[in-house]
């Protein structure tokens, strides 16, 4: 046994340890399309402590160390580029404490969004939080620390800005607490009044520290959700639908889709309103509003509503499961996408290049544009689906990838979970002291550079 | 293409117009009116009827001379670009119904029995009164009736679509086609008609299969005994000689239907069409006077025919206190064949 491996076996226990020529296969890839590498070992601590320890080891031996969730990101976020321990979060799945008054709740660092939601669901049925559109298994932590987004990021933000406080431990080892919790008991803001600290974890995929602990903001849960979906052939109007959408300020979620396959959706952009309400009359009141806003789509014919009850229950779910029948449309299970942040006006752009990358490289395209913080921007999905069994389809579809992110860059929006190709070209085209800025940063953080090294790499 | 026969002179010379005078959606000062309307509609003029009319099918069962005043007006729709539904719900229905060569074909000798492309009627033509005919099922694109274009003025669909399903069923060899679906039936005898379009087999509706099959299965038959509304489906104006069918049927099965103010003729429609093409005032107005006055006979169950109509209103009829049901499962259940809580 080598001493690297006995010291995570004498912190965590033999059950926490592998380095299992079939285990680390697992780890050393995720769904996307990236290549796989090979950590050396794979850790999953219980405790914040035992994290602190395993750091600290890594420190000493100079090792990298991945955090890990559940490794949905689909962007090989946590493939460990560069060897080292991959830190599989999931057995710190404690709920640790819910205010239901103040609406926030504490989890441990690898929860997941389904335990949260079923936990809420039986515990406090009035209370919800912000739920993602990815399989109920991936983890809060991993989620906020990549800026997601929910259910609720129309209404509220990115789900980073529902966090109302951090436990972190440092790349150095020491635990540290950010925002309210580090002066009180109360886990009611990440930051504010005071100096945000929060940001120094946030949107760092895991290259500045690890978050052991998460507080999170929980929102009043309706009785009744409903939805209704409009659709429009003229990808122009989006914009200006979605303006008149976001002006009525009661909607929960917006999403603009669209899709060539099933033929049903075919030549049309599909856009699901959800809203929520706690009585009947609430709920019609808001449908009415809703259809009195768009009924000058369906005057000109422009636009209009499907009859959706028969798929209603579908469009309901809460993860939607459709992405998982999306991606198995060329069999073979794969499915990546890009997640440009933009402003909503480039909606026209965004679609005309998804079609035209989808022709160039001859893959299956889907693209769900979420919108965030009531249209102040939206994520525009460029996705794509391939056969896993199909290298020349995948090489195909990373080209595509990299070729949308460029795209994005030149229209000024930003990435959402880039994988280190598209942190790269972003860091490229950063104004130089605000680079300069993150290097200082990571350095000061992370000296050694142990943390996710080949993601937010900064050369000086 | 197929050609519309539409008799000039039977519509030049008609005393009652009542194809418009009695439409429930547009309003008509007389004779004089509705009468000059349908001749500049004839004539290929601008009318107001063509950007009012509702597409409820109604004027098809007003008209007793038999002239197709519905798919003339559809027809001078598409002409003039005077489409109904807002273009990408109606790009949407011509996508969804494209035939793909994906459509299921049962045991099929010399009947078949249609679920059109409804997933739905699968279910419902199964049991004891379908157990001659239920593995003889036929459903798809292949096989659907396109006649729900009609409501987006899109009769070249129809015209184009028509003779490949007639074909189609043709290719099976089939001596019969037992429709599940009113919309079937009715395109089969009244729209392949209007259109000169032969019809080498036999079309069976559904409800005279059903009626036929609970008179053998009289022994079975235990009265219901229930008050219903029957909910009409806008198809069954394309057939409105089907319409004493159901009513043998509800007789027969010791249901009562009480007398409403919308029923037959004056029956209003589920309404779906209506809020696809107009918004929710006008569907939501029919909705409730039909609903309202469901409720005040008393009925118990509303009774579909259609399971277009039962999707569009179940969830509303039971907000209502009123149990929605196929006159099938209604049937199923005068059997014992289903347990009236499952419904």
């Amino acid at each position: 046994m080598s001493d690297i491996r006995k010291s995570l076996v004498d912190i965590v226990g033999e059950r926490g340890v592998s380095d299992a020529p079939e285990e680390l296969w697992f780890y050393s890839r995720d769904p996307g399309v990236l290549a796989p590498h090979r950590p050396d070992y794979v850790v999953a601590p219980q405790t914040t402590e035992e994290v602190q320890k395993i750091v600290r080891l890594a420190n000493r031996q100079k090792i990298p160390v991945i955090p890990m969730g559940n490794g949905m990101s689909l962007a090989g976020l946590v493939i460990p580029l560069k060897g080292g321990i991959v830190m599989d979060m999931k057995r710190m799945n404690k709920i640790l404490q819910v205010n239901p008054m103040a609406r926030y709740v504490v989890v441990e660092g690898g929860t997941s969004q389904g335990a949260l939601k079923a936990y809420l669901q039986k515990n406090h049925p009035t209370l919800r939080h912000s739920i993602p559109d990815a399989p109920p298994a991936t983890t809060i932590a991993a989620n906020v620390s990549l800026h997601g987004q929910g259910r609720l990021t129309n209404q509220y933000g990115f789900n980073s800005d529902m966090v109302t406080g951090l436990e972190v431990v440092l790349p150095t080892g020491e635990i540290c607490l950010i925002g309210s919790p580090s002066i009180g008991p109360y886990w009611i803001s990440k930051g504010p009044t005071l100096p945000d600290l929060s940001g120094l974890f946030l949107g760092w995929l895991g290259c500045t520290g690890i978050i052991t602990k998460v507080g999170l903001k929980l929102y009043p849960n309706k009785k009744i959700r409903d939805a209704e979906l409009f659709v429009t052939d003229r990808v122009d109007l989006i914009p200006h639908i979605l303006y008149k959408l976001t002006h009525l300020e009661m909607l929960e979620d917006i999403n603009v889709w669209f899709q060539p396959k099933p033929l049903m959706f075919l030549g049309n952009f599909h856009i699901t309103i959800f809203f929520t309400g706690d009585t009947a009359e609430e709920i019609e009141f808001k449908r009415k509003m809703i259809w009195d806003t768009l009924q000058e789509y369906m005057d000109s014919k422009d636009g209009g509503f499907m009859a959706i009850q028969y798929m209603k229950s579908v469009l309901l779910e809460m993860p939607g499961r459709n992405i998982a029948d999306f991606a198995d449309v060329p069999k073979g299970g794969g499915f990546e996408y890009s997640g440009p942040i933009a402003p909503i006006e480039h909606f026209p752009q965004y679609a005309a290049k998804l079609v035209e990358l989808a022709a160039k490289y001859n893959v299956l395209y889907a693209s769900a544009a979420r919108l965030i913080s009531g249209g102040h921007a939206m994520m525009f999905s460029i996705s794509f689906a391939f056969n896993r069994n199909d290298p020349a389809m995948m090489e195909r579809v990373e080209n595509a990838l990299d070729e949308a992110m460029a795209f994005a860059l030149d229209m000024g929006g930003i990435p959402w979970k880039p994988n280190f190709k598209e942190q790269k070209m972003t860091l490229e085209r950063m104004e130089p002291n605000a680079r300069n800025l993150l290097l200082m940063i990571k350095n000061n953080l992370d000296p050694q550079g142990i943390m996710n090294p080949g993601n937010w790499e900064v050369n000086a | 293409m197929h050609q519309l026969k539409f008799d000039q002179k039977v519509c030049a010379s008609c005393r009652s117009a009542d194809c418009l005078l009695k439409c429930q959606y547009m309003k008509f000062s007389g004779h004089k009116e509705a009468h000059g309307e349908m001749m500049k509609i004839m004539k290929g003029k601008d009318s107001r009827v063509l950007t009012e009319c509702m597409t409820c099918y109604a004027c098809e069962e007003y008209c007793t001379r038999g002239n197709h005043p519905f798919y003339l007006i559809s027809e001078r729709r598409e002409e003039k670009g005077m489409f109904t539904a807002p273009r990408p719900i109606t790009n949407q229905w011509i996508n969804m119904t494209k035939m793909q060569g994906k459509y299921l074909v049962g045991d099929v000798k010399d009947k078949a029995l249609s679920c059109c492309y409804i997933p739905d009627l699968g279910a419902l033509g199964t049991g004891e009164i379908f157990k001659d005919v239920a593995s003889a099922g036929v459903f798809g694109a292949e096989f659907m009736c396109p006649a729900v274009h009609t409501h987006f003025a899109r009769m070249s669909v129809i015209k184009e679509r028509l003779p490949v399903v007639i074909e189609n069923y043709r290719k099976l060899g089939v001596k019969e086609v037992i429709c599940l679906h009113d919309e079937c039936y009715g395109t089969l005898t009244s729209i392949a008609s209007a259109y000169g379009m032969e019809v080498p087999f036999k079309p069976v509706y559904y409800l005279d299969y059903v009626l036929q099959r609970m008179k053998e299965l009289k022994d079975k038959i235990k009265p219901l005994n229930i008050t219903i509304a029957y909910q009409r489906s806008c198809s069954n104006r394309l057939i409105p000689d089907k319409l004493p069918v159901v009513k043998k049927i509800f007789q027969l099965i010791g249901v009562k239907a009480p007398k409403r103010t919308y029923q037959d003729k004056n029956a209003l429609c589920c309404a779906e069409i209506l809020r696809s093409i107009s918004g929710y005032k006008l569907a939501d107005d029919v909705v409730k006077r039909n609903i309202d006055d469901m409720v005040k006979v008393g009925a118990e169950y509303c009774v579909f025919n259609c399971p277009a109509c039962q999707i569009s209103l179940s969830e509303k009829v039971a907000k209502r206190g009123l149990k929605p049901v196929h006159i099938i499962d209604l049937c199923k259940m005068a059997i014992g064949e289903k347990e009236r809580g499952t419904i």
